[in-house]
């Protein structure tokens, strides 16, 4: 087995966030608890999330400029990745959420985001579903792709401003009630140490998913892309 | 520009030709609201409100639908032809914003007719509805299109266009609060008909980009 040194960073990372992740004293913030270390696990799901299907925007693009085929492969096996961190974001999220919101799911803008990024990246393997011309599918669902990228990021920037949210950094003056400000600044220094190693843990995880799903989707259609 | 106008001429002419689709609509629009005012008789204002967007979500998608599937296989090339694909999504998304906008101002009627009334300021409501009608049109335009060149049916339509319309559905429930008499915060009103009307044009510049790599086959 050939072991590149990134997929030997991302063990490492991952191997240090699930032992430090459990074992490094944490602060006790509100009714967080222990509960907190899943911060090590649910918020690189987002990142892993965002950064894959930033790929696969890029892959898009780079297929309606080249035409190359395989483009569009790398497009939707970073997509489908992508799709797989969203669900764990939501279901890693609805569980800490049941222990310290009440509810596994309570209309949080953040929650609505996630499931709306599923759901529009479930419609773009629809899309790719229902067309079996390779030419076409690729074009097709690349423009899709684009234009939903493009929609979803104004819609993370104005959600957020008009539902209220429990999540910390919500809207400005109406915190949930028992939630404790955890935003970038005010993350504790010890926890930082491993939730950066852990965003690129996770993140270097997905790239590693992808291009397996990538060099496996090209075998199986190696007749066809060049 | 010119170009622009004798596709529009086309459309509308297509449209007074075959009275059928256009009247199929208004009847879509007219039964579903009666079957509302069967259903619930009238509403207070949030279901109103929701009712009202949502009703105007399923008529924008029947009948933007069919401005690019009305077209055949043979026509596009046609098209292909003696114009460019910039004029032509043009053609379109004007086309299926005045469209909308007759549906809009039916459902309004009707809504008013058999819903009631819970309203206060009519006139912002319907400069409200038809800021709707203009982004939601915009958006299905461009679904249409991918739709049609997948060669599928309106399904696959909602399945693309209701996830990538959620933003500006919930800026329009929430902006037609206003006209219900909510009292919003200084300036948030004018905040959220420009973030609308930011997003429509970036849903017009993003068709008018991406429009060309669809309609070469």
């Amino acid at each position: 087995m050939k072991l590149k040194w990134w997929k030997i960073l991302c063990i490492v990372f991952l191997f240090f966030t699930f032992t430090a992740g459990f074992l490094i004293h944490v602060p006790i913030i509100g009714n967080l608890h222990q509960s907190i270390r899943n911060f090590f696990f649910h918020v690189p799901m987002w990142f892993g999330m965002i950064g894959l299907l930033s790929l696969s925007l890029v892959y898009s693009i780079a297929y309606l400029r080249t035409q190359n085929l395989k483009h569009d492969v790398y497009a939707s096996e970073f997509a489908k990745t992508g799709i797989i961190f969203g669900m764990l974001g939501l279901a890693t999220g609805s569980i800490w959420a049941k222990y310290t919101w009440g509810e596994f799911w309570s209309n949080d803008p953040k929650q609505i985001a996630a499931a709306i990024a599923v759901l529009i990246y479930l419609a773009y393997l629809v899309l790719r579903g229902s067309m079996t011309d390779f030419d076409k599918r690729a074009r097709i669902s690349s423009v899709y792709n684009i234009f939903a990228y493009f929609i979803y990021i104004p819609l993370i920037i104005i959600l957020p401003r008009l539902v209220q949210s429990l999540h910390p950094g919500g809207m400005e003056g109406a915190k949930g009630g028992g939630n404790p400000a955890l935003g970038g600044g005010s993350l504790d220094a010890t926890m930082e140490m491993v939730f950066w190693p852990a965003v690129f843990g996770w993140l270097l995880l997905g790239l590693w998913i992808s291009s397996l799903k990538i060099r496996l989707s090209l075998l199986a259609n190696k007749n066809l892309i060049k | 520009m010119s170009k622009i106008l004798i596709l529009l001429k086309k459309d509308f002419l297509l449209e007074m030709r075959q009275q059928h689709t256009f009247f199929g609509i208004l009847l879509y629009v007219a039964s579903t609201i009666f079957v509302l005012y069967l259903a619930m008789g009238q509403p207070e204002s949030t279901v109103y409100n929701g009712l009202f967007w949502m009703i105007q979500l399923f008529v924008c998608v029947n009948a933007v639908a069919k401005s690019f599937m009305q077209e055949s296989k043979g026509r596009m090339l046609y098209f292909y032809t003696i114009t460019s694909p910039v004029q032509f999504i043009i053609g379109k998304l004007i086309y299926s914003t005045v469209i909308m906008l007759l549906m809009v101002i039916l459902s309004l009627v009707l809504f008013r007719v058999l819903l009631g009334n819970p309203v206060l300021h009519q006139l912002q409501f319907l400069g409200i509805a038809c800021l709707g009608g203009i982004s939601l049109s915009l958006v299905f335009t461009l679904m249409s299109a991918i739709a049609a060149k997948a060669h599928q049916n309106a399904a696959i339509m909602a399945i693309l266009g209701f996830p990538l319309i959620i933003p500006q559905l919930l800026l329009l429930i929430r902006l037609s609060r206003a006209a219900y008499g909510e009292v919003f915060r200084e300036g948030a009103l004018l905040q959220i008909t420009l973030l609308l009307a930011g997003l429509d044009l970036l849903v017009i510049v993003l068709s008018v980009v991406l429009f060309p790599f669809l309609w070469k086959d």
